[in-house]
């Protein structure tokens, strides 16, 4: 009989397990394929996702790669230790490379204490994957969480300049990763593109994956500005007008500490996280990220210079 | 904590250019509620912003600039919605020629083809095309949207012409499934809303006919392959062969054979993530361990019976997409086929497939995006299993050896719905 075995169709298999299987298969791909990969670890919960899947892919033995950190030096302090805790747990090498050293070197120019070092990022991290000779960058983007996300494929291309053209990606058929590049070129590596906020949620309970306390319910000092409550701290003073407000909330993502907004939440725990996500109507990008309301194409033009 | 357990349905959109594929999917989408309020603010804005109406619901898949100054899909938008019985995989798929490459990168992981068709335009030569490719690459369950029949006032004629249409060729491409629904994506008739506008129609709306389409039921293949990606060294001294599995599952103390070198043995151990398992289903990226000390390593096959060929040679169906044409005596290429990379050698160029008559014409060379029947000559042997017996083992890619760009799909062996004409 002519019978057809689709790739992507695993009755018998556990949704989450489905979305496990091909991101190990893609982490494994990308490891035999390439020279000096790395694993790009924000802190966040799907870098932790990412790191989690890393160890299993590669157990019993240690991972074949390091973790490269890039610190915009406007932290969380919970986040930070959670990178430090999560990185030694599986025996990762930590490579941290800091926005504060590019604009030392002149590399970038200095916005200011409170300014966003969002977007100063990506030469921070296109100097690192230069100077470490990296030919493969692991990254958790998903593909739900942007409209630019949404097109680029799971081994996304990039050029001597680090760059991305979305009107230049190269076919990406049935699961033929294929990750070669020439000298100076890289490619990013996407093995959670699939995955919703929701899987990623479900997967972390499955799991008990880790996390930085910040993602669950907590009282904090936030002030409101530009429709987000952004945490009062180091990185972010209240400006005339503005108000501290004790609310309890908690962090849908973790980035920049200056442009990262908080969620009012009573989700204390794991289960009542992965409720409140499956409800959710607002996207977690557009709850919490002041870098993507600058304009319509925010995250397309960030990609095209090299952003994660 | 317990998680539902959803079936999992892949669709790609089929169609030429400006018949409506992302419209349908922007209002399959905001009519079920999966698009997020501020996304949908966000389309909002960006349609006011360039004077196209209250809500370009092509915006909600057409995220590039470059999409929306042009109103055309340029590459593949992966989106995932969550219905009260399966999950969706849609990916929305650009109609126009010059990018059938990412049409078929769309196309490739698909179950399903939603075929969209302007009714007033009926069956165009983009659209046979993409029937044709999405046939190539195994998609055979087809929900026919035929689409904008408010511009021909619901007229069933013209409706019933282009199913049949499509229908005559979904047969001769040999379709398991075409349900054809006729709706209008701009207005929202008989997309997840059921339309008073066609009395005369009584079948499903298009969200029903996703839900109800059995394509991601499994069918038995011919044995279980796994192809060897990576060697895990175990402690004391052992090892075990990770990989995905295809075709069918595997079991502990099912006899195999590894290949290309033709040893027999056994499976001894099972594993996924570390926990032993009896058996790994298909699409499960396990480990195992072989009754037989081998060096096995990346590139090998482990198989059941019956068993897929070893050669290097393969007569094979290739759709090019090199800017440069495919000819004998064109540029180095590599193949890569499951986790084997191996050069590799334009034998003969055996014809072109016209996708107007689906007749093979004699060639010299393939013009990007064209799609013929080659020998190829491998340095290294390969494990293949025909296309249609194993998505995973009859395809591969060609990649240049000097850009390492991926320059064509392959399938092993011939489509059934060509004639060879000399």
């Amino acid at each position: 009989m002519t019978a057809l075995a689709p790739p992507s169709t695993t009755p018998g298999l556990d949704h989450l397990d489905a979305l496990e299987s091909h991101a190990l298969f893609i982490l494994r791909e990308v490891v035999a394929e390439c020279e000096r990969p790395v694993l790009l670890f924000s802190g966040g919960k799907d870098s932790a996702v990412l790191l989690h899947l890393a160890a299993k892919a590669f157990a019993p033995q240690g991972l074949p790669f390091p973790v490269l950190h890039v610190d915009t030096g406007h932290n969380f302090p919970e986040v930070l230790a959670f990178r430090d805790r999560a990185a030694a747990r599986v025996g990762a090498r930590l490579i941290v490379a800091r926005v504060q050293d590019s604009i030392d070197r002149g590399r970038v120019p200095d916005p200011g204490d409170l300014a966003s070092r969002n977007r100063l990022q990506s030469v921070t991290l296109l100097d690192a994957i230069a100077e470490h000779g990296v030919d493969a960058a692991f990254g958790g983007a998903r593909r739900d969480e942007d409209k630019a996300r949404a097109k680029e494929r799971v081994l996304s291309f990039r050029d001597e300049f680090g760059q991305w053209d979305p009107r230049r990606q190269r076919p990406e058929l049935w699961r033929l990763y294929q990750g070669r590049v020439n000298p100076g070129e890289h490619v990013r590596a996407f093995p959670l593109s699939d995955w919703t906020e929701l899987d990623v949620w479900q997967y972390v309970a499955r799991e008990g994956v880790d996390l930085p306390s910040i993602y669950f319910a907590h009282e904090r000092p936030v002030v409101a500005r530009d429709g987000m409550w952004l945490a009062v701290g180091e990185f972010v003073r209240p400006r005339d007008g503005e108000r501290v407000e004790e609310r309890t909330v908690r962090f849908r993502t973790v980035g920049d500490a200056t442009g990262t907004g908080a969620v009012l939440s009573n989700a204390h725990t794991i289960e009542e996280v992965v409720a409140e996500v499956a409800a959710a109507t607002v996207s977690e990008r557009g709850a919490t990220r002041g870098d993507d309301r600058f304009s319509e194409t925010s995250m397309e033009d960030r990609k095209r210079e090299g952003y994660f | 904590m317990p998680v539902a357990t959803k079936d999992v349905l892949r669709l790609a959109t089929v169609g030429s250019v400006d018949d409506g594929k992302s419209t349908l999917i922007g209002r399959l989408l905001v009519d079920t509620r999966l698009v997020a309020d501020d996304h949908l603010d966000a389309v909002a804005a960006a349609s006011e912003r360039r004077g196209v109406g209250d809500l370009d619901l092509s915006f909600v898949t057409d995220g590039l600039r470059a999409e929306r100054e042009q109103g055309i899909t340029i590459d593949v938008a992966y989106r995932y919605a969550t219905t009260p019985t399966r999950k969706l995989v849609i990916a929305d798929c650009p109609g126009h020629v010059q990018y059938t490459r990412n049409m078929a990168t769309g196309s490739s992981t698909a179950d399903l083809a939603l075929v969209a068709v302007d009714v007033a335009a009926g069956l165009k030569e983009q659209t046979r095309r993409h029937l044709v490719i999405a046939a190539l690459l195994g998609v055979r369950a087809l929900i026919v949207a035929v689409n904008k029949m408010d511009t021909v006032e619901w007229s069933r004629a013209a409706y019933e012409r282009v199913v049949d249409d499509v229908g005559a060729l979904a047969r001769v491409l040999g379709a398991t499934s075409v349900v054809a629904v006729p709706v209008s994506a701009l207005h929202g008739d008989n997309v997840v809303e059921r339309s008073t506008r066609a009395p005369w129609y009584a079948g499903p709306t298009v969200l029903e006919a996703l839900e109800a389409s059995d394509a991601g039921a499994w069918e038995r293949s011919c044995g279980s392959r796994l192809p060897i990606q990576w060697v895990l060294r175990q402690g004391g001294g052992g090892r075990s062969y990770a990989g995905l599995v295809s075709g069918e599952a595997l079991r502990v103390g099912d006899a195999v054979t590894l290949l290309p070198a033709g040893i027999e043995t056994s499976i001894r151990a099972i594993r996924y993530g570390g926990r032993a398992l009896d058996e790994a289903a298909v699409g499960l990226a396990a480990d195992v361990e072989l009754d037989h000390e081998t060096d096995a390593g990346r590139g090998d096959l482990i198989a059941t019976s019956p068993l897929p060929r070893v050669t290097r040679e393969l007569e094979a169906t290739v759709c090019w997409f090199g800017d440069d044409p495919l000819d004998l005596r064109g540029r180095r290429l590599r193949l890569k086929h499951t986790s084997r990379t191996t050069p590799v050698r334009v034998r003969a160029l055996e014809g072109r497939i016209d996708v107007g008559s689906l007749e093979v014409t004699d060639a010299d060379a393939l013009a990007t995006n064209e799609i013929g029947l080659v020998r190829l000559a491998t340095a290294e042997p390969l494990v293949v299993d025909d296309y249609r017996e194993d998505r995973v083992t009859g395809s591969f890619v060609l990649v240049d050896e000097a850009t390492h760009a991926t320059v064509a799909a392959g399938m092993v062996g011939r489509p059934p719905f060509v004639t060879v004409r000399r």
